[in-house]
């Protein structure tokens, strides 16, 4: 559904990625791993047109979007949500999820407010309150749900459990499997093993912006000496 | 004053009200979602007058072909803003802060000379309405019907655009865009769609607020300066992107200058004080008690630091031993000009060399010293009126004048610096506009001691330096000493000092660097140089007048620095010679110099989006690397 062919990317004279390659096939739930600084976001950003590639090709449901403008490759089916969640906090928790707000999709479920509240309770009961006044896991649901407000085929999450206390992350590893019971598929970044490999099918390895390392995810949670080499356990 | 005068003033000041708010509510909207400050936008205010004054003339005065009319010159505007979005500023969204600014200003220049093509010099007075003609009586005093309805339609706008805001899609697209436009776009919207229509909807309010005012103020060609520092004066006193403080600001604003007005002359304490002349300056008065005690507005929200324009962030080169050999060179080249006997380039040169030390000492501000400045001007005109007045009113001998006049102006930056540094970004750059709008009204007013708009006449240089190329040698030395003392500084601890504060507050102020006195001193700095260029102007002229102090000089000295390109040394020098050559060779050739100047600004700034000594620059560069 969603591939990447020897992808790679700069922040002005800073090279960042360097030939990444990878696919995720439709209904699956990816997970990028890495330590901090190794180009997850960037790899996301790429794919979201936010950092036009350098070189390399991007190819989502058979189209080449690379070069694309990034609400292009969003209509496109791709949602995006960034790390730091980018929640619009001069809004109330409704018009965020207006702004995400787009047209039906052929072939895809429609999401409307009501459906994303019976996914994320507790955003239902804030509905009117403005963004502001939510605490981190809330906001991170909001970002979800707005960008789920858009019908996407693909869900690019970037390490959604980051900053989260325990209980809240044990409930966003549910609701991301709710997601891809549904038949969403999911592209996410992580530091966090124990989350990925809660929620992810197979994983990639990032480091200093290369894959060192590729896999069904329980290979990895059973491999200590990859996990010592590339993650930060 | 009695209670029926006090009531009348008010009413005075709610039906002033209206404009403002429409013309800041525009501005405030298209900053928010654009992240422009729209130069351009008193310029559509202009228009509107300009446009209903027309339109009604064609739909005729009846009470439909009036309102008509007002609708139609405020579609018509909205129209043109978002035409020059498409046109111009669609193609800079990624360039530096500045250039976005210099592009609007050129705008600016163009649409002042089409609306003098096609509706001459003279000031146009539209009809009164119809059916409001006449005035009511309350408490013994008239109030013209139509102000009666302004007062109304200021409410009536403030509200329908809080529903808009609040209650429709695009409403709530620009208030997400006003706070993250990435993300808007990320989640599927399309910006150049979203930025169009907010530059119709702020275009169309500017439009409307000059409409409505036909009946009440004549259509001039000024307007459009004078607009665009109300509402810069509104907006921020209200706070950036707050459209219910731009009403708030708009009102304090109109009342206290009508109640100003209303007070007139009385004499307090033995003084005479002529509250009527105070108009023109108490706007700004407000702004900078607001911004002193609530620097992001009445009604904003504190923004994050923004201080430099995302551009400047480049070491300076090092002066090498090439650079010096070439500076010599020229200026051995220069010193043997005389010799042709061309006495017309003589005069240019001296306004060259005048120039580059003017814009150089704005570089100095803007660049390392990271504080953009819309209103250097101030200083280059308190060093000519200080030449001015220490030679006509206190008789000094014109080399002591010239000598002192510069601590006039140094004096001047340090009184509006102290409060300019606790600012930043576009804050900082409106307050300096405001301050030199200040002391451009106090020079333009007070007709006994500045010669008020006509300025003073026989300020002429000493005897031994009354020949033009006398006068030549001198301007050549000490603009070059000056530039170079400027540059000395530059890589002086104190230039290291002003650099670190820059670009790094935070780090520079942990290793003991007072970053707000670094940068009040060096906005002195850089005042007490414009004044030195400022002194000699005014000796090379023999003559002053407020121009000297106005906006547009403000802008005529970024225009020549942006030109040059701000991460260069010598960029301000090149663009001060390009531009005012290029003035010069323009205005000699036809009326209409300034729609021309206005478009090789507009191709500069797209085709060379870093200036043209930075392009030069990068061209040697690479060619450098290619060679290694
Ligand atoms: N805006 C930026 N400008 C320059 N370098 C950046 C920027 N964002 C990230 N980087 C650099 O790119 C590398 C990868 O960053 P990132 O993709 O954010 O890593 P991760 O998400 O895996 O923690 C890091 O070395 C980081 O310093
Ligand atoms: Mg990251």
């Amino acid at each position: 559904m969603l591939s990447l062919r020897n992808l790679h990317a700069c922040y002005g004279q800073a090279h960042i990625l360097a030939d990444v390659s990878l696919d995720v096939g439709a209904g699956e739930v990816v997970v990028l791993l890495g330590r901090n600084g190794a180009g997850k976001s960037t790899t996301l950003k790429s794919i979201m047109g936010l950092l036009p590639p350098h070189s390399g090709e991007i190819h989502f449901d058979g189209a080449r979007i690379d070069g694309k403008a990034p609400h292009d490759i969003a209509r496109l089916g791709l949602g995006y949500v960034p790390e730091d969640r980018r929640i619009f906090t001069d809004l109330t928790v409704e018009e965020n999820l207006e702004v995400g707000r787009q047209a039906e999709r052929a072939k895809t479920p429609l999401w409307t407010p009501e459906r994303v509240f019976a996914l994320f309770p507790n955003l239902a009961e804030m509905r009117h309150r403005s963004a502001a006044q939510m605490s981190g896991g809330e906001q991170q649901m909001l970002a979800i749900a707005r960008t789920l407000m858009g019908n996407p085929r693909l869900l690019l999450l970037d390490e959604p459990s980051e900053g989260l206390a325990p209980v809240i992350i044990a409930q966003m590893a549910r609701s991301i499997g709710e997601l891809k019971s549904q038949g969403l598929t999911v592209l996410l970044s992580e530091q966090n093993l124990h989350f990925a490999s809660q929620v992810a099918d197979r994983a990639y390895v990032l480091e200093k912006g290369r894959i060192r390392y590729q896999g069904a995810i329980t290979e990895l949670a059973n491999d200590p000496d990859a996990r010592r080499a590339y993650l930060s356990v | 004053m009695t209670f029926s005068s006090i009531v009348l003033q008010f009413i005075n000041g709610l039906a002033g009200t209206s404009s403002l708010f429409l013309v800041a509510a525009g501005l405030s909207l298209i900053f928010g979602v654009t992240r422009i400050v729209n130069f351009a936008h008193g310029s559509f205010y202009m228009l509107g007058l300009y446009v209903a004054y027309s339109a009604i003339g064609f739909f005729g005065t009846t009470i439909l072909g009036f309102w008509g009319g007002i609708v139609a010159a405020a579609l018509v505007i909205g129209v043109l803003g978002a035409v020059i979005e498409i046109l111009v500023l669609r193609r800079i969204y990624q360039a530096p802060e500045l250039f976005q600014l210099l592009a609007t200003f050129a705008v600016v220049l163009v649409i002042k000379d089409a609306a003098l093509g096609i509706w001459g010099p003279e000031d146009l007075l539209g009809p009164r309405a119809p059916g409001l003609r006449d005035a009511v009586t309350i408490l013994g005093g008239n109030v013209p019907q139509y102000d009666l309805a302004l007062i109304v339609i200021g409410p009536l706008v403030l509200a329908a655009l809080w529903l808009l805001l609040n209650r429709t899609r695009f409403g709530i697209l620009i208030r997400a865009a006003t706070q993250d436009r990435e993300m808007v776009a990320a989640l599927g919207v399309n910006q150049k769609h979203l930025f169009t229509a907010v530059f119709f909807l702020g275009s169309l309010l500017a439009g409307l607020g000059g409409a409505v005012q036909i009946p009440r103020e004549p259509a001039q060609l000024f307007l459009d300066i004078a607009v665009i520092a109300d509402a810069f004066v509104v907006v921020v006193v209200g706070g950036l992107g707050s459209i219910p403080g731009a009403f708030l600001a708009a009102f304090i604003i109109s009342v206290v200058k009508a109640f100003c007005i209303g007070i007139g002359d009385v004499t307090i304490l033995g003084f005479d004080v002529s509250f009527s002349k105070l108009t023109l300056v108490v706007e700004f008065v407000i702004m900078a008690i607001v911004l002193v005690v609530r620097p992001w507005g009445l009604l904003g929200r504190p923004q994050g630091q923004q201080r430099g324009a995302g551009m400047l962030s480049q070491p300076l080169p090092q002066i090498g031993r090439r650079f010096l050999l070439i500076a010599g060179s020229i200026v051995v080249l220069l010193a043997l000009l005389p010799a042709l006997g061309d006495r017309y380039l003589l005069v240019l040169l001296i306004d060259i060399l005048i120039f580059a030390l003017f814009a150089a000492s704005l570089h100095f501000l803007i660049g390392p010293a990271g504080m953009v400045s819309f209103g250097h001007a101030a200083y280059f005109g308190l060093g000519a009126y200080g030449a001015a007045l220490l030679l006509k009113q206190a008789g000094l001998p014109m080399e002591l004048a010239l000598l002192l006049a510069p601590l006039v102006a140094g004096a001047g930056a340090l009184l509006f610096g102290w409060f300019a540094v606790r600012l930043s970004g576009v804050y900082l750059a409106m307050l300096t506009l405001a301050f030199a709008q200040i002391v451009w009204s106090i020079a333009f007013q007070w007709d006994a001691f500045t010669g008020g708009s006509n300025g003073m006449v026989g300020i002429w240089p000493a005897e031994w330096l009354s020949s033009r190329t006398v006068f030549f040698y001198l301007t050549l030395i000490v603009c070059l000493g000056a530039v170079a003392g400027l540059w000395r500084i530059l890589y002086s601890p104190f230039g290291y000092a002003m650099r670190a504060g820059r670009d790094s507050p935070l780090r520079a102020e942990a290793i003991g660097i007072d970053v707000r006195s670094v940068q009040w001193f060096a906005f002195a700095i850089a005042g007490l140089f414009a004044g030195i260029a400022g002194a000699l102007f005014a000796f090379s002229k023999g003559s002053i007048s407020p121009d000297l102090l106005g906006i547009p000089r403000s802008v005529d000295a970024l225009v020549m620095v942006l030109l040059g390109g701000v991460q260069t040394l010598v960029g301000p020098v090149v663009g001060a010679a390009i531009f005012t050559w290029l003035q010069d060779e323009i205005a000699r050739a036809t009326e209409y110099w300034r729609a021309i100047l206005g478009l090789v600004i507009l191709l500069l700034v797209i085709a060379f989006p870093q200036g043209i000594a930075g392009f030069a620059g990068r061209l040697l560069a690479r060619r450098r690397s290619a060679q290694s």
